[in-house]
């Protein structure tokens, strides 16, 4: 850590953890539902549970990506954030809201649109917590001439973000008009801007970890940002296959959605050739596991299994089936939850001044959560092409086939279970890291600078 | 070997192109053919409470509707065609929750004028022309 005001991350990624906890129990509920254990019904039914889970994880990944920002464009700046007051009203107005959001979706408070289940109202807290968050961040940008390709990238990702945000507003009486900008918000986000600040990031932490020339990160953070425009902008067709859409989306969405693990397969060409460049280890070897992790499996989880099912002829069997949620889950978890966890571990020591670099407990959690994850997907996977098999290809009826896949969410359970352990080390291993303080400036393991962006 | 200025160029370039195709064709959408395809004549005001009354319950938090939302309970774009309006209905304005083979729906006990508002949303996207969604079963039992 080189400024003071970079702690406020450590904050944001508190938040993160504290939500991602939540999140999980959430998704326990819901699965135990699946395996036909649902008695909390009375109390959060599985329409709450859902909404609660999807927007946990929505606010927990802004929350990790804010944090990534104000730890990250101060650094790349070479300046102190404009505001450390402001960022932490920020930080709380944005806790407020989400708690708000949540205790309405358990009150019958909410709109019945897939993950933009933040009712009207509330969306202009968003915007305006949003707001202040990008003032901030462009003003420390432009108070200094030192703008890189990393810290623009990142902030590009961060705006266009902010302004995808607004078409999920506007009021439609058609469902399928109401459903073709909610995928505005949706798709362009995933697939497409929050791949800018996963390039960002990820660029970021290639030059602190490997050392590798900074213009030769860069160069190739371009290309990769790229293919994620080129394939992922008109990729948004796959969305637009069965919706009461033009038959044409078939076409374009099949070809540019196909197109779109090139991107990914990119950035984990990008983060693997970068590590085997570096001629030296960083100590933070857990940081780089991530680094690699989010790269990797990101490929596998939003490339792959994207792909498996993004074709149209195949899609209309798989549509709105749990096939979705085995995509959804390893896509998220791959390319977004292991990369703000990448963030965290990477910053955690340089802010509290604790080398904890190399222990067994992280390596622990990496590890177990992986595996979890990978475990879950598969059971996602057997249930969702039985359901397809039984439900979409033969004609069974939706509850009886629903039966049939009661077991498979036994194995997910258990996957789960491996998969908290694994993100419950996590945990503790931040809280033993304990709290940012200034006496961390400046002791941070830095490769040198090889030329300046 | 690329430079990084041509692969800035690529970025950009890129992006702006494919972002104005992107819009081109949205706007094609949306203005001839998603009205044709959804009949928007037939969006009548009881269509329009009955959507917000679906959304406002999040209906999409259990169910999917033209393949969209969660996997916990049965599509509906056909369910009208599938079960019959009267079922519905029933369904919608029943006190006591509604548990076919155990798995349990809120019990929202709308009104009757609620439930045929209802059923005037789901009637019309039973309606739409999704390019063959839902597909028809092509295994035979």
């Amino acid at each position: 850590m080189t400024y003071k005001s970079q702690k406020v991350a450590y904050w944001f990624f508190a938040l993160c953890m504290l939500l991602f906890l939540l999140q999980i129990t959430y998704g326990f509920i819901m699965a135990f539902a699946h395996a036909g254990f649902d008695g909390l019904h009375d109390f959060i039914p599985f329409n709450a549970a859902t909404a609660t889970h999807k927007n946990l994880l929505v606010v927990w990944l802004l929350s990790g990506f804010m944090g990534a920002a104000y730890y990250i464009i101060p650094e790349e700046s070479k300046t102190e954030l404009v505001s450390v007051k402001l960022a932490y009203l920020q930080l709380i107005s944005l806790a407020v809201v989400g708690v708000v959001a949540i205790i309405g979706f358990h009150l019958n408070y909410w709109e019945g649109r897939k993950f933009l289940e933040i009712p009207r109202p509330l969306d202009y807290l968003v915007v305006i917590n949003v707001l202040l968050f990008l003032y901030l961040i462009l003003a420390t940008l432009f108070k200094t001439k030192n703008r890189t390709t990393t810290s623009m990238v990142l902030t590009m990702g961060l705006v266009f973000a902010a302004l995808l945000y607004l078409p999920g507003m506007i009021w439609f009486d058609s469902q399928t008009m109401d459903s073709f900008f909610r995928w505005w918000v949706v798709h362009l986000w995933v697939e497409g801007v929050w791949e800018l600040i996963m390039g960002g990031i990820l660029a970021y932490l290639l030059i602190k970890l490997t050392g590798v020339d900074r213009e030769v990160i860069e160069k190739w953070l371009y290309v990769i940002v790229g293919l994620t425009f080129l394939s992922g902008i008109l990729g948004t067709g796959h969305h637009f296959y069965y919706i009461g859409t033009p038959k044409y989306w078939l076409m374009i969405g099949g070809i540019f959605s196909a197109l779109e693990p090139l991107a990914f397969l990119g950035m984990a060409l990008f983060a693997v050739n970068m590590y085997r460049k570096s001629g030296r280890t960083h100590p933070n070897k857990l940081a780089m596991n991530w680094t690699l992790g989010t790269a990797i499996v990101a490929f596998a989880g939003a490339g792959l299994l994207g792909l498996a099912h993004t074709l149209p002829s195949v899609n209309l069997y798989t549509h709105g089936t749990l096939v979705t949620a085995m995509h959804g889950h390893l896509a998220f978890w791959g390319a977004y939850g292991m990369l703000v966890l990448a963030m965290i571990t990477y910053s955690l020591p340089n802010m509290t001044g604790r080398k904890l670099y190399d222990n067994t407990k992280g390596l622990y959690a990496f590890w177990l959560s992986n595996i979890g994850m990978v475990g879950m997907t598969t059971a996602f996977a057997a249930s969702g092409v039985a359901q397809v098999y039984l439900e979409r290809r033969m004609g069974l009826d939706f509850m009886e086939v629903q039966k049939e896949l009661e077991v498979h969410f036994y194995v997910l359970i258990a996957c789960a279970a491996l998969f908290t352990i694994g993100i419950l080390m996590f945990i503790s291993n931040f809280i033993a890291y304990g709290r940012p303080t200034d006496e961390a400036i400046g002791t941070e393991i830095e490769f040198e600078a090889l030329t300046s962006g | 070997m690329l430079s990084k200025k041509q692969a800035r160029a690529f970025f950009l370039g890129g992006t702006v192109v494919f972002f104005l195709i992107f819009l081109g064709l949205s706007w094609h959408s949306i203005s001839t053919e998603i009205p044709e395809q959804t009949n928007e004549e037939n969006l009548t005001d009881a269509v329009v409470r009955g959507k917000k009354l679906f959304d406002s319950n999040n209906c999409v938090g259990c169910h999917t509707i033209m393949g969209e939302g969660a996997y916990y309970a049965p599509e509906l774009t056909k369910v009208i065609d599938r079960k019959g309006e009267a079922y519905v209905k029933v369904v919608l304005t029943t006190k006591e929750p509604w548990a076919p083979r155990g798995r349990k729906m809120v019990a929202y006990g709308f009104t009757d004028e609620e439930a045929n508002d209802i059923t005037a949303f789901l009637t019309w996207v039973g309606n739409m022309d999704l390019n063959g969604f839902p597909a028809e079963p092509t295994i035979k039992r």
